[in-house]
This record gives C-alpha cells, structure tokens and sequence, in this order.
C-alpha cells in the first residue's frame, strides 16, 4: 500500500494516497474546483489556472490539478484571493472569446459558459479584444467544424490528437497573442492528416470544435411528403442516449430510442445491428478465405494478419499512417455503409419505392462516419448510399426539439425488415466485440461446436487494456475445414489510435504475428467515440461497456449466424458471403494518403 | 528526392533523428534558405518521424523562422514598448512609402520583406531594427531611408 497523505482542504481533514493531486482530493471531500484545461483521460496541462487554490502560508495561488497533496497542507480553495483570482482568469478569457452563447451550437452544454455563470459574470473588467483578432473558421470538413473564437487554447484537443490517437493533426502555432491552435500551414482540416475521429471534439470544453450538424437537412428531408425516410441506429447509440436525455451513465434505452424516431416523423426505424451481423458473415467468411488460399494453396499475395474495416476513423489513419498494410485491411465495408447500400437497393426493392425518393439517415457514435458516408467509393446503390449521419448528440437535440419527454416513452421495436440483430452485434460498440461477434461464428461455422467459452462470453478479448492478444485453438474440425485442424487462431485487438499504432509498428516490422486484428479508432471503441455525450470519461465508458454486454446477454439471439433475417438476405438478394452481389454491394476498396 | 528533402537529410544525418535535433536542424534551413516552406518542414517531419503540425507549430513558435517566403532582406523593426514610445510608428512609414510595401509584405523584386518584432535588447538605442543579422539604432525616418536605399543598390 502507498502511503497516505493527511491535509486539511477548507479545514477539513482529509487523508488520500500519495500521488493524489488537491483536484482530487477535493473531490473526496465532495468539494468541486472548476476545471478547464484539465480532463481526466488527459495528461496535465496545468495552462487555464481556473482551478487555482490558496495554499495557507504561500504568497502564490497553486493549480489544483496538477499540484500534489502533501501532509498538513491546508488548502482553502474558496477564499477570497481564489474568487477573485478564478474571477480574473475568466474574464480574461472572455475577453477574447467570441461570446455569442445564444446563436453558438454549445450553448448549454459549455464548460465555459457554465463557469461564467458560475460567477455571474457581468460588467467586464478588461477591454473587449475579439474585434482585434483575425479569427478563422474552418468547415472544410464533412465532420469537424473549427471556430478559432470560440478557442480558449486549453489545448485538450492537441493532447487527445497526440496522446490519444497518435496523429497530432492539431498543435499549438505561434506565440503570446498570436498562439493558436493549427493544423500543418493552417491548411483546411479536410486536407490535413485528421481522421475524423472527434475525440477532440468529445474533449473541447467550447464551441471551438463542434460536429458538422445536419439536424436542418434531416427535419427537411422528414417534412418532404414525397421522400420516404429510413433510419438506422449503431449498436453503441442505445447504452449513452439517455445521459443526453435525464439518465445516468450506463441506461440502455433502446425501446424509448425506437419510440422517439418514430415519433419524430422517420417512415422506417431500423437497425445498424442486422449490417453488423452481415458484416460478420462477410468478414468471417473473408479471413477463412484468406487463411484458405494461404495455408492450403500457399498463395503468397494474400495479406495476413487481416485487420477490421468497421471503423472510418482507423481507416483514414491507416491510409494516411500505414498505407503499405492496406491490402491487409478486409474489403468489407463498415456496417453503416452497407446498410446504406441495402436500404437503397434491397429494402426499396421490397417496398417497392423508387430509391431516389429515398433519404437514408444514420445515427451514429460517430463524426468519422460523416466523412465515410461522402467518400466517393461510398455510392453503390448508383445514389449516395447513406444520405446524412447524426451523431448520438444530434438526435438528442432533435429529441429536445420536438418536445418529446423521453423518459415517459413506452419501448418501441425496430420494424421487422432489415430491423433485427443478434446480441453479437450489439457488441460491435465495445473494444473486443467485433472480435467476439466474428470468433462466436467463425468458430462454430468451422467446427460446428459453440465457442468454448461459457455462455459464451469471450472475455479475454473484453476490457479496457490498450491492446489485448488472445488465441484460440480449433480442433475437431468438419470435414471442409480440415487444413485448420489443431491450428491455433491467433488474434489481437487495439482501440484508440495511439494503441493502433503501436500495434501495426509491431506487424509491419515483423515483431508481431497475428490472423486476425480488430482496431476501433476510439478509446473503449464506439461506446467511446466522438460523437457520443459529452463529457466521456474512463468511469462512463466502463458503465456503457456494462450496458452494451448486458443487452447482448439479453437477446434471445447472440450469434450473427443465428440471425434469421441474415439467413433471408442471403437466400432472397446475396446468395452467398462474398458472392458477386456481395462483391458489389458490400465490399470496397481503399486509397492510399499523404502522410503528412 | 526533392532539394529540401536532400538537405533535410543531411542535416538530419549531422544532427540525429531525436526530437532535440529539432531546433538546430530548422536553424540550419533558415541559414540555407533564409525560411522554411511547407515542403521544408515536411521533409522534416519525415525525417523524424513528428507529425507536420507539430514541426510547423515549433517554426512558427520562433519569429526568425519565417514560415512564408521572405525577401533577400528581412527588416524587423522593433514594436515594443520603449521604441514605440521613441517613434517606430514613424520609422514604419518612412520604411513602407520608401518599399511601397505594408508592414508583412514582400517588395515584388522579392528583395525586401518589412516586419514588426519584439523587443531586440536595443531599447537604450530605439528605436531598433534589424536587417538580416545587422543591428541598426537610434533610428530617424530620414535615417531609415538612407539604409534601405544603400540595401537598394546592393
Ligand atoms: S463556446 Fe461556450 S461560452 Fe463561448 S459562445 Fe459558445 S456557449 Fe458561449
Ligand atoms: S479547440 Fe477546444 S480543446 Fe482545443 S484548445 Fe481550443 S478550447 Fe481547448
Ligand atoms: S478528429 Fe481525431 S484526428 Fe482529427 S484532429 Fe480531432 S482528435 Fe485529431
Ligand atoms: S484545470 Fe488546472 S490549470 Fe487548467
Ligand atoms: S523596446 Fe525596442 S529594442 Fe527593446
């Protein structure tokens, strides 16, 4: 046990190991000490000074975040020395920030607005300094907006894009009162090496980095008599909706999800979960081909190991970072994608709509898929296959805006076609579940055995470590899979692009051996992605992990292959996994970028 | 390989590929080419291994690392306090209707590029600027004029 530490905070005694920092000792206290610059998933930046504290007997205020408790410190962290320093520092940031609450898409959920009301700022002490400035916005990209006015160079976005994910396309520029926050020249964030992620968008206390919102085009493609409007909803929207809307962390609303489009107005509620479960199929019969040709026809241009496509943020990383490991990528394309691709062929088929009076919407946990849906590879339906994507924080508003009271909602299901999943795909929102989905079919298909996991939980490929390594062997085969007979399935998968990186350094330099890898380009994967409620922490993530393996233990169905409407497409529409339609309809292929 | 990417490696070869050998190896370019272009710093950033926004945010970061093309001659006139109080802003018009160039500009013979800096330690002598590497003090409009015009016949 490390040793403890006894201090007094606003004289009262408390007692916590060495190491803890006054920011969280307070917090043992349940004392709250306004933060900005610092975030919990975040090396310490120690540069906004908003947390600063009174250390009884030191002449200067300390930042609570990054100072260390030690013994018999007395910390007053609401004297009158702190208020008034807390008071300065934010106005002074106020007096270059382009304050414009009521027309700025933070407003209400702003961690420097909620401050400045905090202290109730009114008459501004310093001179207005916004008019000087030159700020830019940019809204090069499909997912990102930039607003360089609303920036209070907290920098919690450069450390998430370097700590994080490894890609650093934002760092600090300049100096004094020219620092900002850039990319490489101040080029449009489209040009630059950003995948999208919106990590950093999850992280910017302001209205600085916000998502490109579609609600407008959506509510006018919901008005337009003449569009029939279809909707699909990710795996990992349904366990963080509610904190958006009056629950705790950790609530699964997946009915009142269902309820609420419906009642917003969408001609068709359906669900990502049954592309998942087809992604499976494709993919899972794609590594048993690759792993086929390589074993038994000792093909030598087949790519091992195979990585996971789902993720459209690791997928602009790979082709920015690693572009000579593309041909390992699997040519599937992510769920969304091809149930764009489905709605606009399949389902019109079967409704019989023309699918240019066809507006295909999905929410997503997700920015980089905004971006994935305008990729011109993206239009195989012979239309812009998925037509606009929410994220989890747009449908919120949405809800909001239609005056609907969420949590009276009765649960509501998915419509029957192309609306139903297997719990296996309700698990591609957490690290390790692609994995899983794709172990608990592969394995059965070759063996017709279960995996031999009990109640089928694989868990050595759950949890929270950055990358995790597990392996499985494969005996008693059935007869066509003979030449894995005894072969030990070895497999990796990483979440967050940093760990990504680490990773594919490791395969490409040879170092690591592998058949198959998953990689999610966020952090816990897309419980924790970009799009998801703010704020995101380690504590959120662990209970939307909970809720995610608790609804696919709740589902009658937990195997892809199980899925009965997986076995219909094929029968009705594909034919077969990696047949020619699937070929067409649902694999792709991607480009190599520029590094830098 | 390109000319940048060449003398990018060399310097990188003589000072080491570790994140320290930042600095001396973008000094090294600004002695060589007088600034860097993106094409510079990406060679950099290659060489490496950083990414380009961060390479460019450390340039940026110094005001004798021009991030955009400069002139054969870059005046720095300094801004600071003691030397505004001593008349730069008279300096600067003598400076821009003799170049007939704003302050930021290059002349279009890309001869001259007129700055503003912060203060050089020259505050005694304001006010100060810089051409290039030499220092010139206790200016006077009249005084600025005549440097810049010997410049003009070099
Ligand atoms: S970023 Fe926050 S404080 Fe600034 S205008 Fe937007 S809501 Fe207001
Ligand atoms: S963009 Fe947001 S996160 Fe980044 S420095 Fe500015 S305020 Fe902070
Ligand atoms: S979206 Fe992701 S990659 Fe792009 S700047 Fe933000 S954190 Fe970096
Ligand atoms: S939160 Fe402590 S200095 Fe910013
Ligand atoms: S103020 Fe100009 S040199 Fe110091």
């Amino acid at each position: 046990m490390s040793k403890m530490i006894n201090l007094t905070i606003n004289n009262m005694p408390v007692s916590v190991e060495e190491g803890t920092t006054i920011l969280e000792a307070a917090k043992k206290l349940s004392i709250s000490i306004p933060t900005l610059c610092y975030h919990e998933d975040l090396c310490v930046a120690g540069n906004c000074r908003v947390c600063v504290v009174e250390l009884v007997g030191m002449r200067t205020l300390q930042a609570s975040c990054a100072v260390p408790a030690r013994d018999n410190m007395q910390i007053l962290t609401n004297s009158m020395k702190v208020r008034q320093a807390r008071r300065h520092i934010i106005e002074l940031l106020l007096s270059e920030h382009n304050a414009d609450c009521t027309k700025c898409y933070k407003n209400g959920n702003c961690e420097l607005q909620e401050l400045s009301n905090e202290y109730r700022i009114g008459n501004r002490l310093f001179a207005d300094l916004v008019t000087e400035k030159n700020y830019t916005i940019d809204q090069s990209s499909p997912s990102i907006m930039k607003d360089d006015s609303k920036c209070i160079r907290c920098q919690r976005c450069v450390r998430t894009c370097s700590e994080l994910q490894a890609v650093s396309a934002l760092a600090v520029s300049g100096k004094g009162n020219h620092m900002k926050i850039s990319s490489f020249y101040d080029h449009p964030m489209h040009e630059v090496v950003c995948t999208n992620c919106g990590q950093c968008i999850n992280r910017c206390p302001t209205g600085a980095l916000i998502e490109r919102n579609y609600i407008d085009e959506v509510w006018e493609a919901i008005y337009n008599p003449n569009k029939h409007v279809v909707v699909q909803t990710a795996p990992a929207v349904r366990v963080a909706l509610g904190e958006e809307l009056g629950y705790d962390p950790g609530e699964r609303v997946t009915g009142k999800m269902v309820a609420a489009l419906r009642r917003l107005g969408f001609d068709s509620v359906l669900d990502t979960d049954f592309t998942a479960d087809l992604t499976i199929m494709e993919e899972g019969t794609e590594l048993l081909t690759r792993l086929k040709k390589a074993l038994v026809d000792g093909d030598t241009s087949v790519s091992l190991p195979m990585f996971t496509s789902c993720s459209p943020g690791w997928i602009k990383f790979i082709e920015h970072m690693f572009p000579e490991l593309l041909p390992n990528l699997s040519t599937c394309k992510s769920p969304q994608q091809m149930f764009g691709t489905l709605a606009k062929t399949y389902y019109a088929q079967r409704k019989n709509i023309d699918p240019k009076d066809m507006v295909s919407i999905s929410i997503m946990p997700c920015t980089a898929k905004k971006f994935e849906s305008v990729r011109p590879e993206m239009r195989d339906s012979g239309f812009q296959d998925v037509d606009y994507v929410l994220t989890t924080r747009e449908l919120a508003i949405m809800i909001k805006q239609a005056g609907i009271n969420f949590m009276q909602l009765e649960d509501d299901k998915y419509d029957r076609f192309m609306g139903d999943s297997s719990g296996a795909a309700v698990i591609f929102g957490a690290t390790g579940g692609v994995m899983e989905a794709a172990l608990r079919t592969a394995y059965e298909l070759v063996t017709g055995r279960e995996v031999p996991f009990a109640n089928l939980n694989i868990t050595p490929v759950r949890g929270m470590e950055g990358v995790k390594e597990a392996s499985i062997k494969i005996e008693n085969v059935k007869a066509d899979w003979s030449f894995l007979e005894g072969a030990e399935l070895k497999v990796a998968i990483a979440h967050g692009l940093t760990n990504a990186k680490k990773l594919m350094t490791a395969i490409r330099d040879g170092k690591a051996s592998y058949h198959f890898v998953e990689v999610m380009a966020c952090p816990g994967g897309c419980l924790g992605g970009g799009g998801q409620p703010i704020p995101t922490s380690p504590e959120i993530r662990k209970k939307r992990t909970e809720a995610i393996y608790a609804e696919d233990e709740g589902l009658p169905i937990r195997k892809s292959h199980e899925n009965p409407e997986v076995a219909a497409i094929y029968a009705d529409f594909l034919s077969e996994p990696l047949g020619h339609k699937s070929h067409e309809l649902l694999h792709t292929h991607y480009k190599a970028r520029k590094r830098y | 390989m390109s000319n940048s990417e060449i003398l990018v490696k060399e310097l990188a070869d003589k000072y080491g590929r570790n994140r320290e050998s930042l600095m001396p190896i973008l000094q090294d370019v600004i002695e060589v080419r007088r600034y860097v272009t993106d094409e510079v710093l990406v060679s950099v950033a290659k060489e490496l291994d950083l990414s380009a926004a961060e390479v460019f945010g450390t340039a940026s970061f110094y005001s004798f690392i021009d991030t955009k093309e400069v002139g054969k001659y870059v005046i720095r006139l300094c801004k600071t306090i003691v030397c505004d109080m001593k008349g730069k802003d008279a300096i600067i018009g003598a400076l821009e209707s003799t170049l007939r160039i704003k302050v930021g500009q290059t002349t279009p013979d890309k001869k001259f590029t007129l700055f503003t800096t912060n203060c050089l330690g020259w505050c005694h002598k304001g006010p100060a600027m810089l051409i290039n590497d030499e220092v010139y003090t206790e200016l006077t409009p009249g005084k600025a004029i005549e440097i810049i015009e010997n410049y003009m016949h070099k």
